[in-house]
């Protein structure tokens, strides 16, 4: 409180601080630093979160320092945000609509709000305002890893938890990341998938979305690796083609990969535009039977598709587990429970028991795999 | 310059040669785009037999017929010297509309059409109305209704995204379905394109059009109704570009709030590329039409060559350059031309 009352005007001193981090001796940027602690401590007293949280949150601010404590038991009143790659994305929508219902479970309100595109710096000024509204914690599917960096470290100095989902921002940037599923894992997974339909022979090729998908390409890179291994000996990509998940486009390029290689036995697609699109053009085309598809792909997206024979199997994670996680480790961090160290435990609902992994990782589990058995389970 | 504005009897000869000089000319460019379209198809052809297999001629028609809608639609705008940028925004409506509007009930494939153009033809009231009576630059106003469409069916949709299987049987086979061989798409485009030219070309209201591209000081001069007409041409273009949502549900079954997203500029391309001059008075919808046929084949036709996707924007953007440096080099010898004839 004195190093408060010594300074002019505690907001002009945040402001900078924010603005011109870099230009500010270390020892200042310190000082700044512990303001900000003192002021997050008084602005929390008064802001009307409960007043247990008060002390915690002042020791936890640095982050690094802190302790987890994971008896600690889960605060009531936590204030979520969830901030979505932009907000007509229909999978980011029953991912935070789920992260929103646990926030419920335990006592917690929950939020999404986010940009209508889903360009680099659109989440900025999003996040400037939920810091503003002292959110407890920001979940957020960056768009960028490197644009929301700047704003995100502004809120994990005042103590909002920052927990990124779907896409990662840099590591540096966030204090745990949501991983659906490892990137090794679905991308290993799609070609044993295929190679199983197809008996491990014949050409493929897959259908992706953009040419620099940061995500698509990393999924990519493991199934090139996997069908390196001999069990494939008789299969060989032939080709990877962009769609730009775009209908006309996608579909444009299946025809071309369709006509161009004859020999063509199977086709993946990692993307949930993409595999629609080639299963639309596939369903209705002299080459239904006579091709496989297989990819990512939402239930109700694929249901008339796998309904009607065009697609045996395709996979996903379940994005309702996904938000669902992203808001019990929002929690287990704003309540203490875990540092976003690796090794630490907790509890993630009906969930059960997860692991922070390296790199403050937590990775919700293999994909599932719909077919015609079970997709009538499943609404997303 | 095309117009047929009454004009005192000596100069009738003149005008009458002056007049197929200029058919001629744009025949010329119309023929010369589907002369680029067969080399490119048979090109295609020899290096790909499968490319005009049964189903490769089918898909290559099925691929242009939406684009086709959207720049006959486009071009009667255009051709007034004005532009409509709000196509893409109204086709991702449209369809939304309608996707919406059939899920889980089958209401018959008539009424869902239907649905698409009272969608569509609202919008283009709107923004025909802004820019005829309001007098805002067409630019402006259509951007503006760009975002402002767009933003409403974002609101609207909330990530909610109509599926395949909500779609009825009814409204699929029109996207799939053929008569005699032919797929329906492209049959419906070639209706209302032929429509359409068969209005530009004969009755007056059409010649009118061209008039106000043309010269709008000189048609406001002539008594042309030129607010009425710019107007209608929003309408058109607008009941167009949701008469082509309703057929892109119809196509793709799966429909979220972005579709069509970007779409306003391959339009624009098409029209241009196709001959419709973009400072209006000029072009027609069959050239229109061969340019969205043109631009859609370069897409499918690199993709069965195994030529990587992005140089077909390359293609369509050197395309369209040189279609507009080549309606300059036309005009001005053109002018030159036409100048050495009266003065004889």
């Amino acid at each position: 409180m004195i190093q408060r009352s010594a300074l002019p005007s505690p907001a002009t001193t945040l402001k900078r601080g924010a603005a011109r981090r870099g230009h500010i001796p270390r020892h200042r940027a310190a000082a700044t630093a512990a303001v900000v602690c003192a002021l997050a401590v008084t602005l929390a007293g008064c802001g009307g979160t409960t007043k247990k949280d008060t002390d915690n949150s002042g020791k936890a601010d640095s982050g690094s320092g802190a302790k987890a404590n994971p008896d600690a038991p889960l605060k009531k009143g936590l204030k979520f945000a969830f901030l979505p790659k932009q907000i007509n994305n229909p999978y980011l929508k029953i991912l935070d609509t789920s992260g929103i219902g646990a926030a419920r479970e335990f006592g917690g309100k929950g939020k999404e709000v986010g940009p209508s595109d889903a360009s680099a710096s659109s989440q900025v000024s999003y996040i400037n305002t939920l810091i503003q509204q002292r959110q407890d914690a920001i979940l957020i599917a960056a768009n960028d890893p490197n644009a929301v960096c700047g704003p995100l470290k502004q809120a994990m100095k005042k103590n909002i938890k920052v927990v990124a989902y779907d896409s990662d921002t840099a590591p540096a940037c966030r204090q745990l990341f949501i991983n659906q599923a490892s990137s090794e894992e679905i991308g290993r997974s799609q070609v044993q998938h295929l190679a199983k339909q197809l008996d491990y022979k014949g050409e493929i090729a897959i259908l992706s979305a953009t040419q620099n998908a940061t995500n698509q390409n990393t999924w990519i890179g493991f199934m090139k690796d996997e069908l390196k291994k001999p069990a494939y000996k008789n299969m060989k990509l032939v080709k990877t083609v962009y769609g730009d998940d775009d209908d006309q486009k996608s579909f444009q390029e299946t025809q071309g990969l369709l006509k161009a290689y004859p020999k063509l036995k199977g086709i993946i697609s990692p993307t949930t535009v993409g595999i629609a699109a080639a299963a639309r053009y596939i369903s209705d085309s002299s080459y239904k039977g006579k091709v496989v598809l297989n990819g990512l792909g939402t239930p109700n997206q694929m249901r008339k598709y796998i309904k009607d024979g065009t697609v045996e199997q395709f996979a996903l994670w379940d994005p309702k587990k996904l938000g669902y996680l992203g808001s019990y480790a929002a929690a287990a961090l704003a309540s203490g429970q875990i540092t976003g160290a690796e090794g630490e435990k907790f509890k993630a609902g009906k969930l059960g028991e997860y692991t922070v992994g390296k790199n403050g990782e937590i990775i919700l589990g293999p994909p599932t795999v719909f077919d015609k058995s079970n997709i009538d389970k499943f609404h997303f | 310059m095309t117009v047929t504005v009454e004009k005192p009897a000596p100069a009738a000869e003149t005008e009458r040669s002056a007049r197929s000089l200029v058919d001629a000319v744009f025949r010329a460019r119309e023929i010369s785009i589907a002369g680029a379209l067969v080399l490119l198809v048979l090109f295609t052809w020899v290096a790909e037999p499968r490319f005009l297999n049964d189903q490769g001629v089918k898909d290559l028609l099925l691929n242009a017929a939406i684009l086709v809608l959207l720049a006959v639609g486009q071009s009667v705008v255009v051709i007034t010297r004005n532009i409509d940028l709000s196509v893409g925004s109204v086709v991702g409506l449209s369809a939304f509309a309608c996707g919406k509007f059939v899920s889980g009930t089958d209401h018959g494939v008539l009424t869902v059409l239907l649905l698409g153009v009272v969608v569509g033809a609202v919008c283009g009231l709107v923004s025909g109305s802004l820019v005829s009576f309001g007098k805002v630059p067409a630019l402006v106003v259509t951007l503006g209704m760009l975002y402002i469409i767009q933003g409403l069916d974002y609101w609207w949709a909330q990530g909610e995204q109509i599926n395949a299987a909500d779609v009825p049987q009814s409204v699929l086979d029109l996207g799939s379905g053929s008569v005699l061989g032919l797929p329906y798409l492209p049959l419906i485009s070639i209706a209302v394109l032929a429509g359409t030219a068969y209005v530009l070309r004969t009755y007056r209201s059409g010649r009118e059009l061209y008039a106000i591209g043309s010269s709008p000081e000189a048609a406001r001069l002539a008594g042309v109704p030129i607010r009425r007409r710019v107007l209608a041409a929003y309408l058109f273009s607008g009941a167009v570009s949701g008469f082509a949502g309703a057929l892109w549900l119809a196509r793709f079954g799966t429909v979220v709030a972005d579709n069509a997203h970007g779409w306003e500029l391959t339009v624009v391309s098409a029209v241009v590329v196709g001959g419709v001059a973009i400072v209006g008075g000029t072009g027609t919808v069959w050239g229109a039409a061969l340019g969205a046929l043109l631009l859609t084949t370069i897409g499918s036709a690199l993709a069965v060559l195994k030529v990587d996707s992005f140089w077909a924007d390359a293609i369509a953007g050197a395309l369209l350059l040189a279609a507009i440096s080549v309606d300059r080099i036309v005009n001005v010898r053109m002018t030159r031309a036409l100048r050495k004839r009266s003065a004889r």
